[in-house]
């Protein structure tokens, strides 16, 4: 009798208590859901809205996939994508192996010193793709066809290096030192305590690094746009300015749009790609 | 007196001790020794640019453009900077100050709450919107951008600051940040706070913020750069010559006097260093989001 009596009060404290903390919880995100729906995802979800239209100042009406086939057909689309896929091929691995390298010698310095190369590595982040292209903008090599898109990989590497380095740092003072120390009692070169016990360790940190970079190398447009704008004769065309180009100069919204699908698919894909490898490499 | 002294050398030897620890197992091997020096080249190379724009801003007409480089003014002026500031260079720099100012102190507000709520309010839905959140950071950022110059125009916020301020803190990153530093919170505490009658604005004020103030510092600080850097978002929103931040103004001068050398560098001096000296100053707070940001939760 005392059970059935407890049990509805309890049930009708334990709905209100989650109604509250439904409403708290609303509460509390509702600022940030606001700015989020509103300027990130609204604006998404237009992209893929605009993509199947013919966007531009003078028409706006449904064109089905026409953006699409149009893409397939555009020779400076794939010049564009070659030279995005070439940019993410060398920068990646290049900038991941020598933040790697970069950190595992700083960070055996001492703490003032470590903090000094980290800051050094930091600062063309800091300083932004504007101040590094004022320096740059007059070589010679950036009007070179042949040239041109290693030159822009060059300048790229330094301003991606800075967060890999430091996310390095953090990451190999965090790996378990009595593993290490076993491992040299065990008469285990530093090449082999660095694969064996330091890199699955590092894995996760490896991972994050792979994404981000990924992303950031295909988004690469401040140094095109600052530099060659895609030149000379579409040599340092990437994606991401074809896409401004197009939107933005030519006011193809439909079409630029279309392109940024494609970009964002793509992107997906590299980094669905990248966690399965590591996935399997851990395993 | 002499108690200091012996403390300090007390402390000494303990760090003696410590370092000892650390080391004495490692000898130096030549190999290290290269690999410093190659890095320290490096790095030299990674200073160069700004030594070369500072430098370059005090140099006159002749020696910032001399075939053989002139490597240190021997005749400053301030000429560059004077006609840097005939033209609206202190404006740039006051929009991008408020640019920044503006999104660090929205993000930070509106991301500690969310972060919060991610972390420890279970409410209905809560595992959907995080997801959405995480799989949002992994888009491109850009590709928004034309739908986004529409939705300003729409909202006449084209060419104004808050179209770039807007989009900077509906961005993901922050929420996410926030919500990794408010996981330690420990449950007790707010457990405590509840069984005390504190209401949820005075929990949050009292026993989350302080809490979770370095993820605050570290996310200012990151949003604060950020901002700073965001090129193609204020290029994609801001034309008039009246609202245009430094960046653009420096990328202007550029295209418009691509031969007046040092002007071009006084702007650029003038757009990094403002940017390295809070850096450096928040150096600490910023190593610390970067590497929490990357804790995949």
């Amino acid at each position: 009798m005392q059970k059935t009596a407890v049990q509805p009060r309890q049930s009708v404290a334990m709905m209100q208590s989650r109604r509250r903390e439904n409403i708290a919880g609303y509460l509390f995100m509702a600022p940030s859901l606001l700015f989020f729906l509103g300027f990130v995802v609204f604006p998404m979800v237009m992209c893929l809205v605009y993509s199947f239209t013919d966007y531009t100042m003078t028409s706006f009406s449904f064109s089905g996939f026409a953006n699409y086939q149009r893409m397939f057909q555009d020779a400076i689309f794939g010049k564009a994508l070659w030279n995005t896929i070439i940019l993410v091929l060398i920068s990646v691995p290049v900038t991941c192996f020598f933040s790697l390298w970069a950190a595992s010698i700083i960070s055996k310095l001492h703490d003032r010193t470590t903090s000094f190369f980290r800051c050094v590595f930091y600062l063309p982040v800091v300083t932004g793709s504007v101040a590094v292209t004022v320096i740059s903008r007059n070589m010679n090599w950036l009007g070179d066809a042949s040239t041109a898109l290693g030159c822009i990989i060059t300048i790229l590497l330094t301003t991606s290096v800075g967060q890999p380095i430091v996310l390095y740092v953090s990451a190999l003072n965090n790996v378990d030192q009595s593993l290490v120390e076993a491992a040299s009692v065990d008469g285990a070169t530093n090449l082999q305590t660095f694969w064996r016990i330091k890199w699955p360790q590092i894995m996760p940190t490896t991972l994050y690094i792979l994404v981000i970079t990924t992303i950031n190398s295909f988004q690469c447009f401040a140094l095109i746009q600052l530099l060659t704008s895609g030149g000379p004769n579409h040599a340092t065309e990437t994606i991401m300015y074809y896409i401004y180009y197009n939107a933005f100069k030519l006011q193809s919204y439909g079409y630029g749009s279309a392109m940024g699908i494609i970009l964002a698919l793509i992107i997906a894909a590299f980094s669905a790609l990248q966690f399965k490898v590591a996935q399997t490499d851990n395993g | 007196m002499s108690d200091n002294i012996a403390a300090i050398q007390k402390k000494m030897q303990r760090k003696q001790a410590n370092t000892g620890g650390d080391h004495s197992v490692h000898q130096i091997t030549p190999y290290e020794i290269a690999a410093l020096v190659v890095l320290i080249i490096i790095a030299i190379l990674f200073i160069f640019p700004l030594y070369w724009i500072i430098t370059g801003s005090f140099k006159n007409a002749q020696d910032v453009i001399a075939k053989v480089p002139v490597w240190f003014p021997l005749q400053p002026t301030i000429d560059n900077y004077q006609r840097l500031f005939a033209r609206p260079a202190v404006r740039w720099l006051g929009n991008t100050v408020f640019l920044c100012a503006m999104s660090m102190a929205l993000t930070c507000v509106s991301a500690s709450m969310g972060g919060y709520a991610l972390a420890k309010k279970k409410f209905a839905g809560r595992t959907i919107v995080f997801s959405i959140f995480v799989c949002a950071m992994a888009l491109p950022k850009q590709v928004i951008l034309i739908p986004l110059l529409k939705e300003m125009a729409f909202l006449k916020l084209h060419n104004t600051l808050w179209a770039v301020i807007l989009p900077t803190v509906g961005w993901p990153f922050g929420v996410f940040l926030m919500k990794q530093f408010s996981e330690t919170i420990p449950e007790s505490l707010l457990e405590a706070a509840r069984i005390d009658g504190a209401g949820e604005a005075r929990t949050f004020v009292e026993i989350v913020l302080p809490i979770i103030k370095p993820g605050i510092g570290a996310l200012a600080i990151f949003t604060f750069i950020t901002a700073w850097n965001d090129y193609f978002l204020q290029l994609i929103m801001l034309n008039d010559t009246d609202v245009l931040t430094i960046s653009l103004g420096i990328a202007k001068l550029q295209s418009e006097l691509s031969n007046d050398f040092g002007l071009i560098m006084a702007g650029a001096a003038l757009g990094s260093i403002p940017i390295i000296i809070i850096f450096l100053l928040f150096q600490k707070f910023f190593t610390r989001g970067i590497t929490m940001g990357a804790v995949k939760g």
